[in-house]
């Protein structure tokens, strides 16, 4: 909550080349807390508002790892310690035979990774969201491009903010309401 | 892109590619509201109901088989010794196969940057979960007390005895079920912006909370989408080995034993591509009508169809060289019983058969090498349907004539399916066409904000071919 009482306002742009100015030029004006909605991934939009690094991959990484292990361990323990096999002689810790059930335990636990970590990492699931109250945000999903700058910014002024959306030439602004 | 000289794009107008990716006049919002209609607005066309109707009716078979199985147990089938596998092997390794093309398609070709595959690839993902799910139903309907399944996992059972992690049919299960699960999350998180869309474009209340709740919420926030690349992509990477693994799996089921005819290390390789080669058969098998039916000519286009028709004759020729190599082998290792065995496939009781694998999956593909040919859209589907049947005969030829005869003549015998080993057979491959209808029916059968995707680079190299007139062929 904030003094404004309202989420933020929102430009609705009709091309992703646009926002993609729009949100350049956010940026430059000193805005950081805003987001940009598209029905398209667009390249260099996340950059544009600052944001750089994601860690999708090192949740992969961590998770597959971990998958990997416990598979190789889950093996070696029911093959060598509590359920030893003698099949034709060969050795308990046959690890050669180990490695398809570890790569696959290493590939599952990656693919949650993924996933889960994504999700976790976007807020989602999260049904309901600031940003659904302007009803033409539907189009957000179709053919539309918005840039939402939020009122928790430092920068925000209600009027000044507008202002400056309006100069970016949108189609239209939007105030979303919290 | 750079410096091409006129030379070079005389040479290249062979080499085009047939017409665009997507057909002219197609805007965001045109292409959001074609896909998402398909569902949401369109009236089912006629050849849906058809094609339920037909698979439904095969699916009430496929429960009776089933039902009878489990009532009196595989007695039922064709399958005794010499020849324990039969058709549930068969079956399972056939629709194994066709997933895989799914994977090629969504993984594979992701990777590569195939725009092409934007079209197809939903599509393709659908095909994989469904065949799978048919592929995991042999294994253990042919396992005679189908209700003790689990046994197959590791868990910490009262009878204190584990799996044995030496065995190739152990790592299958792990494979297989690592497989179906990893092919069910790449295609929800596919699913998911496309569900919002969904959500957002439908007028029904029900219709809205059922894609809302599993569109979990999806606003295309830069940020968002910027992560959802990053998984996307990595679970590219992850599947892409998988896919390879998992045949290569499979056909460790046969090439780790010491029957003649299996024990081959060219197994693995020439498994994978007979996998892609199937799947992209049946990937042609339901487009090509499918595009038709709901009219989707200028979505899934000639350019499409062409360049599936490629992918099938290149790994239709992997695998013959693999039928090659087999006869070689068989004759350069001197070995008394492998040599018999290629014989006997050739010259045997299941000589027909072998020779009209090499007819399906060998000659009669050799027609995709003309572009006429693979721009003729009901002869690729006829071309397509055979090598679905070829495929299916070579997992005969492998599992049939290598048991039947294998060291000692005195334990030599014939196999020959019964009704039920076809009425389950058919049985899912209704069971794979009703889940396949039912799922162009609810969800979006294209990748919307893909297909936007392409669109807008598409625009960008028109844009492009405009300030550069006649110096950039094709694309």
């Amino acid at each position: 909550m904030n003094a404004t009482g309202i989420y933020g306002l929102m430009a609705e742009f009709d091309a992703p080349e646009s926002l993609l100015e729009a949100a350049r030029r956010a940026y430059r004006e000193g805005y950081r807390h805003m987001e940009a909605y598209t029905p398209y991934p667009i390249e260099g939009l996340p950059e544009a508002i600052g944001f750089y690094h994601n860690r999708v991959a090192l949740c992969v990484l961590v998770a597959g790892l971990v998958g990997a292990l416990s598979g190789y361990l889950l093996q070696y323990w029911i093959s060598v310690i509590d359920y030893p096999l003698n099949v034709g002689g060969r050795p308990f810790h046959s690890w050669p035979a180990f490695i398809p059930v570890t790569f696959e335990m290493g590939i599952l636990f990656g693919a949650f990774g993924a996933v889960i970590g994504m999700l976790a990492l976007n807020g989602l699931p999260r049904p309901h969201h600031p940003v659904f109250n302007v009803s033409r945000f539907e189009l957000a999903s179709r053919d539309r491009f918005f840039l939402c700058i939020e009122a928790r910014d430092p920068k925000f002024d209600r009027a000044a903010t507008e202002q400056f959306l309006r100069s970016l030439g949108p189609q239209e602004v939007h105030e979303v309401e919290e | 892109m750079s410096s091409v000289t006129p030379d070079a794009v005389n040479k290249s107008k062979a080499l085009e590619p047939v017409g665009p990716l997507i057909g002219p006049g197609h805007t965001f919002g045109s292409v959001t509201d074609k896909i998402s209609g398909a569902v949401l607005t369109r009236r089912t066309p006629l050849g849906w109901f058809v094609v339920f109707g037909v698979a439904f009716t095969l699916v009430m078979i496929l429960m009776l088989a089933v039902a009878y199985l489990f009532s009196i147990g595989v007695g039922i089938w064709g399958i005794n010794i010499p020849v324990g596998w039969g058709f549930a092997i068969i079956n399972f390794v056939w629709w194994i196969g066709i997933g895989h093309a799914g994977t090629l398609i969504s993984a594979i070709l992701l990777l590569l940057r195939q725009e092409w595959r934007t079209s197809i690839s939903r599509f393709a993902e659908a095909m994989t979960l469904f065949a799978v799910a048919c592929a995991g139903l042999f294994p253990l309907l042919h396992m005679g007390r189908p209700w003790l399944f689990y046994w197959l996992l590791p868990y910490p059972s009262t009878m204190g005895v584990w799996p044995q992690f030496r065995s190739p049919l152990v790592w299958d299960v792990f494979a297989i079920s690592t497989y179906g699960t990893v092919s069910l999350l790449f295609w929800y998180v596919g699913l998911i912006p496309d569900l919002a869309t969904m959500r957002d474009r439908a007028k029904a209340r029900l219709a809205q909370i059922i894609y809302g709740v599993l569109a979990m919420g999806w606003r295309g926030s830069a940020v968002h989408w910027h992560r959802y690349e990053t998984a996307s992509l990595l679970l590219a990477g992850l599947a892409t080995p998988l896919v390879v693994s998992v045949h290569s799996i499979v056909s460790f089921d046969f090439a780790v034993s010491i029957v003649p005819g299996w024990h081959t290390t060219i197994f693995p390789p020439y498994f994978v591509a007979g996998a892609i080669y199937s799947g992209f058969a049946m990937v042609l098998t339901l487009a090509i009508p499918i595009r038709k039916m709901y009219k989707m000519e200028d979505l899934i286009t000639l350019r499409h169809l062409d360049t599936m028709a490629k992918v099938m004759l290149a790994t239709g020729l992997i695998v013959a060289y693999g039928y090659m190599m087999e006869a070689f082998m068989a004759w350069y290792s001197g070995d008394p019983y492998e040599q018999y065995m290629t014989w006997n496939r050739m010259t045997g009781p299941y000589a027909p058969t072998y020779w009209a694998l090499i007819l399906c999956n060998v000659l009669i593909p050799q027609l995709l090498w003309s572009r006429r040919v693979r721009t003729h859209v009901p002869l690729l589907f006829v071309i397509a349907l055979i090598v679905n049947v070829g495929m299916w005969l070579e997992r005969f030829v492998i599992v049939i004539t290598s048991l039947h005869r294998d060291f000692l003549p005195s334990s030599w015998g014939m196999y020959y399916p019964t009704i039920w080993d076809w009425a389950t057979y058919f049985g899912t491959i209704g069971l794979f066409l009703a889940l396949m209808f039912l799922f162009i029916r609810v969800l979006p059968m294209i990748s919307i904000f893909e297909t936007r995707h392409t669109l807008a680079r598409e625009k960008e190299r028109a844009a492009l071919r405009g300030a550069l007139p006649s110096a950039v062929p094709g694309d």
